[in-house]
């Protein structure tokens, strides 16, 4: 279950696909008001998870070498 | 002699032993230049040799002499073609010249006019291009229902180029501008050289089958065909063809095109143009759309909200109809006016007593012994034990008694008795 995990360490994809879902049951479904609410919290706490990753996102440069995967220090 | 004889026709008509000029050098010279042009198997030749005298003045025009074991031969380059020309010409140079053949009048020499020059091998390599594209093509390895769709938001990007050559820097700034979420594999590889198709196969399968990427860049900066051959090889066209992860192909200029292009799911016409179409969407674009989806999750959350609120506000206004606080309300309204009511009972009672406490109050005060002997009674007290006489039989002659008045009290003593 992907709710088990905690929102913090979702991926930039795992926590905008669920966004989107949580978003369009919104728009879509009529939920009770305690769903609703719930939804829209666990949204929130998905759009702070999404901007903290992209306002931190940094590219991962790796090498691969005869010994495996290494950091590429280019200049 | 030698020019009659190769252009028999035109000098038919001119006797052989005429002595007065029918021509003058310019005109003979003219009449040359016009034949050779005119003969379109000139006007578009490849000519091979090596250069000597190879001379730039600064009109730009290039001039040298090709020359082989046997023969040489003029080459003019004006400077519009010569700004073109994809190698710098030396002396001692191998090439291969394409132009057409015409008269320089002045000189009186007729010299080939270049556009395109190519270094020797270059042509015997374009034929095997030719000949391997042909194969490959007819196995279908170039068919566009083989090409599979790129990711739209690459996670993994993995790489495969020199680690350092310009190409890499180029693709490695743009991924970070354009996509700094992606992680990027570098596989690095010689991009040229006879080891270089090997090492570039090898890097394929490694990326496929360790990192698994979700996209590779397969790409080398500019080069003549030779620079770039690696990725016209057999096998590199192959290994790009089978990868299982889609390939985007940035190798060269715009211009330049491999049989690895042709073999990629999407060919780019340079390294940076790779990074680019590998980051569709970018960094900027998943802002927007972050901010879009807060913008629709607030407000499907506020509307779901007022619609509820004016939903509560009808059930509200029909629940306060029934509602069992107007009962109460009105009950406690009853509530109020029987406590008053009780109120005013118990104050009415409590006024009734007092007034009968009052006349108690009178009735005490007309009983009280006070008043009798205001009336002209006295109270008598024997002295001795104060007590009461109400009887001739308490008293004896000599006895003090106290005798009680309304304003005081006196003593007397007994002198004599009598019965009633």
């Amino acid at each position: 279950m992907a709710k088990q995990k905690p929102v913090a360490d979702f991926s930039f994809e795992e926590a905008s696909s669920e966004l989107e879902a949580i978003v369009a049951t919104l728009e879509n479904e009529q939920k009770s008001l305690e769903d609703s609410m719930a939804l829209f919290e666990r949204g929130q706490a998905l759009i702070k998870r999404c901007s903290g990753l992209l306002e931190k996102a940094e590219l991962k440069v790796k090498q691969l070498t005869d010994n495996g995967i290494s950091d590429f220090q280019d200049g | 002699m030698h020019l009659i004889e190769e252009y028999p026709h035109s000098m038919s008509q001119i006797p052989l032993f005429e002595t007065t000029p029918h021509w003058t050098v310019t005109e003979l010279t003219r009449y040359l230049r016009q034949v050779l042009e005119s003969d379109s198997s000139l006007q578009d030749v490849w000519v091979q040799g090596e250069i000597s005298n190879f001379s730039r003045p600064s009109s730009g025009h290039l001039y040298f002499t090709l020359k082989d074991a046997g023969s040489s031969l003029r080459c003019v380059v004006w400077k519009t073609d010569a700004s073109r020309l994809r190698l710098t010409l030396q002396d001692g140079m191998a090439i291969e010249a394409h132009g057409a053949i015409s008269v320089y009048e002045v000189g009186g020499q007729y010299q080939l006019y270049v556009n395109l020059i190519k270094p020797v091998g270059e042509g015997a390599l374009y034929q095997e291009f030719l000949r391997l594209k042909a194969l490959l093509d007819a196995e279908g390895l170039f068919d566009p229902s083989r090409k599979r769709p790129l990711p739209e938001l690459p996670r993994r990007i993995g790489i495969i180029t020199s680690p350092t050559g310009a190409a890499l820097r180029d693709m490695l700034n743009t991924l970070r501008r354009r996509l700094p979420l992606a992680e990027v594999f570098i596989a690095p590889s010689p991009v040229q050289g006879d080891e270089a198709p090997a090492r570039l196969v090898v890097a394929l399968e490694i990326l496929n089958s360790k990192i698994k990427p979700d996209v590779i860049l397969i790409a080398r900066g500019g080069g003549s065909i030779e620079d770039l051959w690696a990725f016209n090889d057999e096998r590199v066209v192959r290994a790009v063809a089978v990868s299982k992860t889609p390939v985007i192909s940035g190798v060269g200029h715009e211009t330049d095109f491999t049989l690895t292009d042709f073999a990629a799911d999407l060919r780019a016409p340079t390294p940076t143009a790779a990074a680019e179409l590998a980051t569709a969407i970018t960094i900027e674009d998943l802002k927007y759309a972050i901010g879009q989806l807060q913008m629709n999750l607030t407000e499907s959350i506020h509307s779901s909200l007022e619609s509820r609120r004016v939903d509560l506000g009808n059930a509200d206004l029909q629940l306060k109809q029934f509602s069992p606080i107007r009962r109460l309300q009105s009950d406690r309204q009853r509530v109020d006016e029987w406590g008053h009511l009780v109120e005013t009972a118990i104050r009415h009672k409590l006024d009734l007593s007092l007034l009968r406490v009052q006349a108690l109050d009178q009735r005490l005060v007309a009983l009280s012994p006070l008043e009798v002997l205001k009336r002209g009674y006295a109270v008598v007290k024997r002295s001795k034990d104060a007590r009461l006489v109400d009887s001739v039989k308490k008293v004896k002659r000599g006895d003090e008694l106290q005798v009680r008045v309304s304003d005081g009290s006196f003593n007397v003593n007994v002198s004599g008795k009598a019965d009633g």
